[in-house]
Parts: C-alpha cells; structure tokens; sequence
C-alpha cells in the first residue's frame, strides 16, 4: 500500500501555490497513478492526419503506457482505438504504421476479425461460442473506440470515456496550431523527414517545464550556442550569416529579451514563449516563400501570420511544437526517470522545399540524441534527477513573479523569465491527477 | 597520418579509415577536423536508405563549421554535458576498397564497425557500416563525405556525445 493511491488529498498536498513537492519527480507510485489518472483525463497527442492518409491506414503509438491504433476507416473517419485484441489481449498490429488488408483487422493469434471502427467482425468457428454468453461479454463489443479529436489534422486523444471536451481543455491555445497551418500556403501541413527518437533520463515533467523556461538557455546552452556565435564572429568571411549560426546564435541572448519575448499562460497547463516575438523571429526571409504566402492571403494577412514567431507552445501534458519552425515534440513517458521524446517535422504544403530544408537543419541542431544543445539540457534534466534524491530540501522552488492573484487564475500574459507556466501546469497536474479519484 | 601517393594502395586506404578513428579516440580532434575537405559532410542518416540529408532528418549531418563547433565545445568549460567527460572506442573490422577510380579521385571505403561511448558507470554501444568517400589532395587522403550507417538507427537512442 503506497501513499498516494486512492488518496486525492495526498496528491493535491504536493502541489503549493509556489512550489512543488520532489516526490512528482521521483515517486514510482505517482508515475503509476499519472499513467491511470492524468494522462488518461486530458487530452493527449496521437498523431497526424497526413500519416493516415488512405482508407486502411495505421499508426501505432501509445497513450500514456497504453498501446493505441490511429486508424483512418472506410468512411474517411480518423480514429484510435485501443492495440489489444478483444480476445486475449494481442496487440493487432505491430509494426510502427501500414495499411490493414482487406480492410480489415486481423488478430495474428487466433484470427479474429475486426472492422475499422473497431467492432468485431467474425470469430473463426464461431459455433464454439453458442449457449456460452459470449454474445454479452466485453469481448464480443469488439475494439472500444477512445474519445478522439482531429484539430486542423492533429489528432488529439482522451482515454477515460468522461472528462473535459476538447475545445473546453485547450480553449485558444489552439490558435498556436492555427498559426502553423497557415503558414502553408494552402493551409495544409503533411508529415516529412522522418522522426528523432531522443531518450531522456529524466521525469516527463522536467522536458515539459522545460520547454517555456526562460531563464537556463543563456546559461546551459553557453558551451554550443555561445561556441558556435563566437566562431562565427571570429570568422573573417564577410558571407551572409549560415543557417546553423542564424538558428543557434539567438540562444544565448541575455535575459532582457527572454524577459520581453512575453508568455501567454492558459488554463489546464498549457502555454507558449514568444508572444512579441521569439529566437525565431530573425530568420532570413525566403523571398519565393513570401510571394507565395502573400498570393494565398494577401498582402497584410500574410504578414500578420510570418510575424507571428511564437517560441514553444506547451499543450499539457503531451505535445509542445515550435510553429514558427514547423516542428513538433511529442513526450511519451516510460518510467519515473525515463522519457522517450519524439521530435517529428513538416512541410508546408505549397512552400518553397527550401523551407523544409530549414526545418531540418533546426530540428537536427536542438533535437537529435547528438545535438551538442540536447547535451546539456538532459545533462541539466539527470542532475535535477539524481540531485532531487537529497533529503535537504523536499521543495522545488517555483516562486519567480508569483503572485496571490494567480490563485483566481493562471490564465494571462507575462514577462517570460516569469515560473507562472509550471505552475500552471501543477494546477492542472494536481486536477487531473484527481479528477474522479474516489477517496480510499 | 597516412602518407598517401597520388595513387593509394589498398593498404594506405585501410590505413586511413584506421587512423582516422584513432583520432578521435584519442581526442586530437583538431588533427581529425583537418582529414576533411573544405566541402565535406559528417552524416549519419536516420533511416535506412535514406537518400540524402537535406530535406530529410539525420542523426548527423555536419559541415566543417558545424564539426568546429562541436569540438570547441568539447573544449568549454561550461559543457556541462562533459563533466565527467565521456570516452570513446572504435573497433573496426578490416576496411574493404569498394572502389577506386584514380581518374576522377575518388575512393570509396567500406568498414563495418562497433562503437563504445563510456561516461563513468554508462557506456553505450553501437554497431554499423562507415562509409569514407576520399579524395587525394597534395598526395594526402581526404574526406569528402563521412557516412555512418547505424544498425539501429530507427530506436530510441540516448545521447551521443562524441563522434562516431
């Protein structure tokens, strides 16, 4: 018997106004209790559309610890359903994404059938199931359907059948995908360039909290962003700036335009950097780009949409993506101290490929398992691990700019050196960890 | 390093791939960043097959700048990643001569290998097949683009720190 399961008060007692309790980081038991509450209440990224694009379609992922189906049916319907087969629990489909034949899934054990919405089509011999009950069990409802949202093709799911809608959970924090979206000129984004499996040894929460922290890039990422705009200012070539010094060099601007780059918080934990401008806002225009985007928009609502360069919005607790650089993270957690990050990509359908090159060159820098920036953040994620195992402090101090008036709400906008996102993410953490949780 | 005539052996090629890992086992990196020609590329793709680095992403994929960052940093006091530093160690297998066209100068070497990466009580192993593209430049070898096949180049990998 641990300290925390069915104990809602216990759990809600690790989240203060302004700080945080270790055990979040370091409990086995409060990873086994998000794993069944909090990430089964919130909504959690599954995929995207473009890798479901026909009839037929697969991809396999997880929610949570939970293996999961994106499946596009017969009817064009973009749904998740549960990889477990009805009968004995075989996962359906195992390979990372493919098209089921003959419309069909079909189990790789006993042979069982199913259609594409998930329910169950025939069972081999099903004279054996007569006068057994079979016909009202779980297992003749076939593959249940998970409560599944698509928001301009990203597909978001929940997997407990009661909790917040979609629209309510994310509110306008949407507007972040919206941003991305346009930045096509047909308004359309599709999967491209492969993805970056980057294990992290560290709780989830730690890569999350990350990712709208303002006040460590100048300092962790002194030793490759520091390096490389030194050599670059060291260089005596007069050519115009290379695109890897243009992405890295902004990393280690000072605190004042981290500071003003502003961050706008929203309930329910989530949240983006970059509200006035961002690290992104001084790439290079790409003029074929911007004639493009002009031609689909016009004029003035092009540039409105190019000059929004937010830095990373945060929807809680699965996903962050960069729009302004057309790149993703997707957080699966697979233990207390280890985390899988996926970093995916995408084009910008009608863009110059030139775009997509960038794309590219930025997600290689800051997210592959060899970018020299991912170093030292996860050297910095494995200390706090392993430094929060010291009893001389049970608190995680999230005190900078708080301020009493956040307890009517966190939703708002910031300076953003400002720790108002974490904990606005430990409101929604300490909700949805107890959301329903009945009282041992 | 190997001394190479205008018209390399097979011997001096392998020699090459040799020596080239040994420098970055034993850190002299500054003498590995000069093996490179001035257009060269460090690639380790992120699929099998993979066609080319551009408009795909890589594990690796580094020009001569990019190669000069990442051992500067080494360097840094604040890479914070590095303290304690990590170590490394190429095991090679016998570096095959898939082809050498004297007439365009271009050599092509294939060396399966394993690979160590240690870091106090973590150590990291990997597998796969590095291809040196090289070229003779003043009677020495160079490279022209390194390329690292990965066996697993499609799981989750941890961070690679230094240079395969």
């Amino acid at each position: 018997m641990g300290r925390y399961r069915d104990n809602p008060q216990a759990i809600r007692a690790l989240v203060r106004r302004e700080s945080v309790h270790r055990d979040v980081y370091l409990d086995p038991e409060l990873f086994e209790l998000e794993m069944e509450h909090l990430w089964r209440n919130t909504w959690v990224y599954v995929g995207h559309e473009s890798q479901v694009s026909n009839p037929g379609d697969y991809y396999t992922t997880q929610i949570g610890r939970e293996p999961v189906i994106m499946l596009r049916g017969a009817d064009g319907a973009v749904r998740v359903l549960p990889n477990r087969c009805a009968h004995k629990g075989t996962r359906l489909v195992s390979a990372v994404q493919g098209r089921c034949a003959g419309g069909a899934l079909r189990c790789p054990y006993h042979g069982w059938t199913y259609r594409l919405d998930g329910t169950l089509r025939t069972v081999p011999l099903k004279s054996g199931y007569e006068g057994t009950g079979f016909e009202s069990c779980e297992a003749s409802r076939g593959l249940p359907p998970i409560a599944c949202a698509s928001y301009r093709g990203f597909v978001f799911a929940r997997n407990a059948p009661e909790g917040p809608g979609f629209e309510e959970y994310f509110g306008d924090s949407l507007s972040s995908i919206d941003n991305m979206v346009e930045r096509s000129p047909e308004g359309r984004l599709t999967v491209a360039g492969g993805v970056l499996r980057y294990l992290h040894n560290c709780n989830w929460k730690m890569f999350v909290e990350n990712l709208n922290d303002a006040m460590h890039p100048m300092v962790a990422h002194e030793s490759s962003a520091g390096t490389a705009k030194r050599l670059w200012e060291q260089s005596p070539t007069s050519a115009p700036m290379p695109m890897v010094i243009e992405q890295f060099v902004p990393f280690v601007n000072g605190y004042d335009f981290f500071e003003k780059m502003g961050v706008k918080v929203y309930e329910n934990g989530h949240s983006y950097t970059g509200v006035n401008f961002s690290i992104h806002s001084k790439y290079s225009s790409v003029g074929e780009y911007e004639r493009r985007m002009a031609e689909a928009y016009g004029e003035e609502r092009s540039r409105r949409i190019l000059g929004e360069a937010r830095h990373n919005t945060v929807y809680y607790p699965s996903l962050t993506i960069k729009g302004a650089i057309q790149a993703i993270r997707v957080v699966r957690p697979l233990a207390v101290d280890k985390t899988l990050i996926e970093s995916w990509t995408f084009r910008l359908v009608g863009a110059p490929e030139e775009l997509l090159a960038r794309t590219m060159t930025y997600t290689r820098l800051i997210n592959s398992p060899t970018s020299v920036v991912g170093h030292d953040d996860l050297h910095c994620y494995r200390s706090i691990q392993e430094g929060l195992a010291s009893g001389s402090n049970d608190w995680v101090s999230l005190h900078r700019n708080y301020s009493p008036a956040e307890e009517a709400g966190v939703a708002g906008t910031y300076g953003a050196t400002n720790e108002v996102p974490m904990r606005g993410q430990y409101r929604a953490w300490a909700q949805y960890m107890t959301l329903g949780m009945r009282e041992g | 390093m190997a001394s190479a005539t205008a018209h390399p052996s097979d011997a001096a090629l392998a020699d090459f791939v040799y020596q080239e890992a040994r420098l970055i086992d034993e850190k002299r990196l500054d003498e590995w960043y000069e093996l490179f020609t001035e257009d060269a590329r460090y690639w380790m793709p992120l699929t099998r097959g993979q066609p080319e680095g551009e408009t795909h992403t890589s594990l690796f994929y580094e020009d001569k700048l990019l190669l000069k960052v990442r051992i500067e940093r080494l360097r840094s006091p604040n890479a914070f990643s590095q303290q304690a530093p990590s170590f490394c160690q190429h095991v090679l297998q016998q570096p095959a001569v898939e082809e050498a066209d004297e007439g365009a100068n271009r050599y092509l070497v294939r060396t399966p290998f394993l690979y160590a990466e240690s870091q106090l009580d973590r150590q990291l192993i990997l597998a796969g097949v590095c291809w040196h593209h090289l070229c003779c430049i003043d009677g020495a070898l160079r490279i022209r683009l390194k390329k690292i096949e990965l066996l697993n180049c499609d799981a989750a990998l941890p961070s690679i720190q230094l240079l395969l």
